[in-house]
């Protein structure tokens, strides 16, 4: 196996230029939101809205103004998948469409999807969404096919001020938390990783630097993985059902079973 | 986003809708009847008989439309038997800790046993020329063996669809863990109530009819307790019920739950009419019941 690769977006310097949206679409061929007829969304500059199965980057933006807008900031934010280390959207796929590569990234192959949407549900960040042109759920592959012949993501390769980076995990993590430091050091002591630890779903492959808190961004503040349900849940619902069948038993109990005597037709 | 009660309202919605809600009413009617059968062949009387072939004559067609919901609702309706095999390998597709690659194995097992329950109620009335499959049913050893499987199946594809929605990322359902307690409790009732109604309109009067109909009085007791318990185990999340979702719960449970418990202590209000109006507001509320979990968690 290859070594972990991922990215590290520092939304210290992102720009809002959109180019790693469109370099994903390119890319990827994804279509254009209804047909090409876009709408505004009257959100800021954000007409892209959401991630989903044909959006696979997302640049927010986030209007932080006094009420007479004489004082304020933008915070922008590029979004993509995550591909967590612990997978949620992986560890419910009832297909195996959803692997994990050589690189530690998260795709779903789309020749065995088929469309059941529970992934859509477990993913902890709501990156993943059907693609209409194939009817299958969609995501960013963090570009499988240009890592498998060595080149960069088109998203980072795209990116004009270096707010998205390409690399491996470990490097990646170096240069976060040097510009963390560099950035405490020159007075901005609200700038912290998201995700760069393993304490987070066993670290994101994809981790940001943030000057606010997660939710601001529209990221969750405590991502759990869905399996923390299966085992209490389960034990409920088997408590259930002996309640059930010992209300059954009391109510149908002192008559034994006999065959083949009727008194109705 | 800020000030969100818990980290699952940043997720997106599934789209589970319609269909998936149809689902899971379908899918408890067929594990609870089948459930409800089995316990009446086991410990019934002798006359019961006919009231155990109703909950057989259910659960078979409930359970083939709960399959045809659920491969209706895949956005790849031809790609069903993904979940049964691997496309790639044709090795069986197997995870034991995701509920709905579980619950698939779980459906087409159960299917299969209801069939054969269904084919063995169906020859025991002598409805079907062929009166071997009579045997498939209890007290003989083949079928008390079927029936006690059947039944477990039963039971698990009427709870399975709780945990499934526990385990998952979504407001409401991952909020707490009693979804699954909840479904199986209301698939108890809800199969008992379609039971009633059936042998009503049959003009039967078995002995177990009356039990049935107690023992759904005690299950739909436990349901609002349950339902109190899921209510408090949201928390903070709960507030997503102070809008017209809670209304229509509270309704909910008014017409589906306490009118027909009171429909039961006071057995002269209506009647004749008593006993068939308390079943059917027990499957409408069952029904809305599910409608709510389902489509107030996608309105987030």
């Amino acid at each position: 196996m290859a070594e972990p690769m991922g990215f590290y977006t520092d939304t210290t310097v992102c720009i809002g230029c959109k180019a790693c949206e469109v370099a994903c679409k390119e890319w990827n061929q994804l279509p254009a939101t209804n047909g090409g007829v876009n709408t505004l969304s009257g959100d800021s500059y954000d007409n892209t809205r959401t991630l989903d199965g044909i959006h696979w980057r997302h640049v927010k933006f986030i209007e932080q103004f006094t009420e007479d807008r004489k004082d304020g900031r933008w915070l922008l934010m590029s979004d993509v998948c995550k591909h967590c280390v612990h997978a949620a959207c992986l560890e419910v796929c009832p297909t195996n469409a959803i692997i994990r590569t050589e690189f530690d990234t998260v795709v779903i192959q789309s020749d065995t999807c088929n469309g059941c949407r529970d992934c859509i549900a477990a993913c902890p960040f709501g990156v993943i969404e059907i693609n209409p042109a194939s009817n299958t759920a969609q995501k960013c592959t963090l570009c499988y096919d240009r890592l498998q012949v060595g080149m960069e993501p088109a998203c980072s390769k795209a990116c004009p001020t270096d707010s998205i980076q390409f690399g491996t995990i470990s490097d990646l993590r170096n240069r976060a938390e040097k510009r963390v430091a560099q950035l405490h050091q020159s007075g901005e002591k609200r700038a912290y990783l998201y995700g760069a630890d393993e304490k987070m779903l066993g670290g994101l492959n994809s981790f940001y630097l943030l000057v606010d808190k997660p939710e601001v961004y529209g990221l969750p503040p405590d991502p759990k993985m869905p399996s923390r349900n299966l085992v209490p849940s389960s034990l409920y619902t088997i408590f259930g059902a002996i309640l059930v069948g010992l209300i059954g038993l009391f109510n149908f109990r002192d008559r034994g079973a006999r065959e083949h005597e009727e008194v109705q037709p | 986003m800020n000030g969100a009660p818990s980290s699952t309202y940043f997720t997106a919605s599934p789209d589970w809708e319609w269909l998936i809600v149809f689902y899971f009413f379908f899918g408890g009617l067929a594990g609870g009847s089948y459930f409800l059968a089995v316990l009446l062949d086991f410990f019934g009387r002798p006359e019961d008989r006919p009231l155990a072939r109703v909950g057989y004559y259910i659960s078979f067609p409930c359970i083939l439309i709960s399959g045809i919901l659920l491969t209706l609702d895949l956005n790849r309706p031809l790609r069903f038997w993904h979940m049964l095999v691997e496309p790639n390998t044709f090795q069986p597709m197997f995870k034991y800790w995701s509920p709905m690659s579980l619950g698939s194995w779980a459906l087409l097992l159960f299917g299969l046993f209801s069939f054969i329950a269904f084919l063995g109620a169906l020859a025991e009335s002598r409805r079907i020329g062929w009166l071997e499959p009579r045997s498939l049913r209890p007290p003989g050893a083949v079928g008390s063996v079927l029936a006690v499987i059947g039944g477990l199946l039963g039971f698990y594809v009427a709870g399975y669809t709780g945990v499934l929605l526990a385990v998952t990322n979504r407001p409401i359902w991952s909020d707490t863990p009693l979804l699954g307690l909840l479904f199986i409790v209301s698939a108890a009732s809800i199969s008992a109530a379609l039971m009633i109604l059936w042998a009503d309109r049959s003009r039967w009067s078995v002995p177990s009819l009356v039990a049935l109909h107690r023992m759904d009085a005690w299950v739909v007791a436990l349901e609002i307790i349950v339902l109190i318990a899921v209510v408090v185990s949201l928390g903070a999340v709960g507030r997503a019920w102070l809008n017209w979702w809670g209304v229509l719960l509270l309704i909910t449970v008014l017409i589906g739950m306490i009118i027909p418990l009171a429909l039961y202590w006071r057995r002269g209000w209506l009647g004749d009419l008593n006993l068939t109006t308390s079943a059917a507001l027990v499957l409408l509320g069952g029904f809305l019941l599910r409608l709510i979990i389902v489509f107030s968690s996608e309105a987030i």
